[in-house]
């Protein structure tokens, strides 16, 4: 499992999920249609904005905001839990161990490869909000984008190491089921993904730019649609990326630890 | 007698899964407090919302709370009774193990929704009615006797449209192959039933009522409990079930056509 040889596989491993992504496009669709959570959202807070703004948000801002969240889950949704605790359960996990390549890898390349397809999707939303909000609704210099581009793969990192740390656990235990709705929720309320996290009691907001959830989510969204000035960005994005690394070492070992516990059917 | 065959049919189902329940009996606890933790977080976009204000449409922060009830409720209904078994179906389909519920001389439908129970997770009924009556505590009186009748029919007909629309979500499985996450997307959906329905306006609004009934599920029992639903609405709301489910039963019957095996 050298450094050489998972790089040199990492082009075909791209070329057959971007395969499997354009087969099974149905799928991506009824993933789209799930993830339509922040244009309800939209709905309601613009219901909740008809009367008066609420802090610094009218009905514009949230549609920039809640179009930006929608573009940010498409290209940053992952469902490796999902996959790792399934292939665990059915014990084809065996399968992937066989090959020179760590099965960690071939997850990440599998969802990376879904991507472009997703920027499909992303592009006419991305479209409406820069009509509707005009040119708030992305980043205004070359120097927000670059911050933009940072966090949005911060976070895709945050949330694919919470995938293997969740999907890793039901090496551990029986059913992690239970963990991930856990997961989903604290995702839904914690990471700016329902409402901006702004909107939480002072004292709350403290403890939520503790938790990895705004990192994930709330922060992308906030750089794309300009909410803080440069000095304060950095920080945020120094916050998040301690959290890339934290998890990432912690999702690695708990993964290492989990493998030796790991025994397939008949094994 | 067919009604029997199948009432008696459904009391083994039943059976079978009481059983299976009470092998897991730590699970009731596990199952409880996460109904009550889910509950409560469930509750944090509302309480941000009514922070900033009063009332929302229409709705003040109680009345909300019996939309809320009502969802979590229904929750309860879809997760201990009908998603399991129906999450079964797509696997069945998947795997072409579909064939031996066919083979079997009962209905086919019948048979694939009562597979397959998970009474414990049906606690979110009891944090519904937790809800419901911390509500009308803090509303500081008592939903009227027609007014609680109508909202025990509503829960028929919501039960109803759940069910269906279920049924339509999994008869998508046997025209889109992998649909892992059919029962993500059902939930995702679902989850718009939170809101009072007046928040919808718009497309939105139709949307809600006509095609994907959530504002029936839920809005419209919280407004029988506080007595402000028309009578109109309530008949509208029993045919509109019954022709959703006449609907999903008809669509059912033909994607079961549609159904190739794994083989073939």
């Amino acid at each position: 499992m050298s450094l050489r040889t998972s790089l040199k596989a990492l082009p075909t491993l791209l070329r057959i999920g971007f395969a499997e992504a354009v087969a099974f496009r149905a799928e991506m669709i009824v993933w789209v249609f799930a993830t339509t959570m922040p244009l309800i959202m939209l709905a309601l807070w613009s219901a909740v904005a008809r009367t008066a703004p609420v802090g610094r948000f009218g009905q514009g801002e949230f549609v920039g905001y809640f179009l930006a969240a929608f573009c940010v889950r498409q290209i940053t949704s992952c469902w490796v839990a999902w996959m790792l605790s399934y292939e665990v359960k059915q014990g084809t996990l065996a399968m992937r161990l066989l090959r020179p390549i760590s099965p960690l890898l071939a997850y990440a390349t599998d969802v990376l490869a879904g991507i472009p397809l997703r920027l499909l999707v992303v592009a006419p939303v991305l479209a409406v909000s820069l009509y509707v909000v005009g040119a708030r609704a992305v980043p205004a210099s070359p120097g927000g984008w670059g911050m933009f581009l940072v966090s949005l793969v911060g976070g895709w990192l945050i949330t694919f190491y919470l995938n293997v740390l969740l999907g890793t656990l039901s090496l551990y235990m029986e059913s992690s089921q239970k963990l991930m709705d856990i997961y989903m929720v604290l995702f839904f309320v914690c990471s700016g993904y329902m409402f901006p996290v702004e909107f939480f009691p002072a004292g709350l907001r403290t403890f939520i730019d503790l938790l990895p959830f705004r990192y994930q989510m709330g922060l992308p969204v906030e750089l794309m649609t300009g909410a803080h000035a440069t000095g304060e960005a950095l920080g945020l994005l120094a916050k998040q990326w301690a959290w890339v690394a934290g998890l990432g070492v912690v999702a690695t070992l708990v993964w290492r630890r989990g493998l030796a516990r790991f025994a397939a059917f008949g094994g | 007698m067919k009604l029997k065959r199948y009432l008696r049919l459904l009391g083994v189902q039943l059976k079978a899964s009481g059983l299976l329940a009470l092998q897991y009996r730590a699970d009731f606890l596990a199952e409880g407090l996460s109904s009550v933790a889910w509950t409560f977080t469930a509750l944090a976009p509302l309480f941000v919302v009514f922070g900033d204000r009063p009332s929302l449409e229409g709705w003040s922060f109680h009345e909300s709370l019996l939309v809320v009830g009502w969802f979590t409720l229904l929750q309860g209904v879809l997760e201990g009774a009908i998603s399991p078994s129906l999450t079964g179906v797509v696997e069945h389909i998947r795997k072409g193990t579909l064939d031996f519920v066919l083979l079997k001389p009962a209905d086919a439908q019948f048979l694939v929704s009562t597979q397959r129970f998970l009474p414990w997770r049906a606690m979110n009924v009891l944090s519904g009615i937790g809800l419901f009556t911390y509500a009308f505590v803090s509303l500081g009186r008592w939903p009227s006797f027609p007014g609680l009748l109508a909202s025990l029919v509503l829960l028929g007909t919501s039960v109803l449209l759940l069910y269906s629309l279920w049924i339509l979500v999994v008869s998508a499985a046997f025209f889109v192959v992998k649909v892992d996450n059919l029962t993500y997307l059902f939930t995702s959906i679902f989850d718009a039933a939170r809101w009072p329905s007046s928040v919808f306006r718009g497309a939105l609004a139709m949307v809600f009522t006509f095609v994907i009934p959530l504002a029936l599920m839920t809005t419209f029992p919280a407004l029988a409990m506080l007595g402000r639903l028309p009578w109109t609405w309530l008949v509208g709301a029993v045919a509109g079930s019954v022709v959703f489910a006449w609907v999903a039963r008809r669509v059912w019957l033909l994607s079961i056509r549609h159904y190739t095996s794994a083989s073939s």
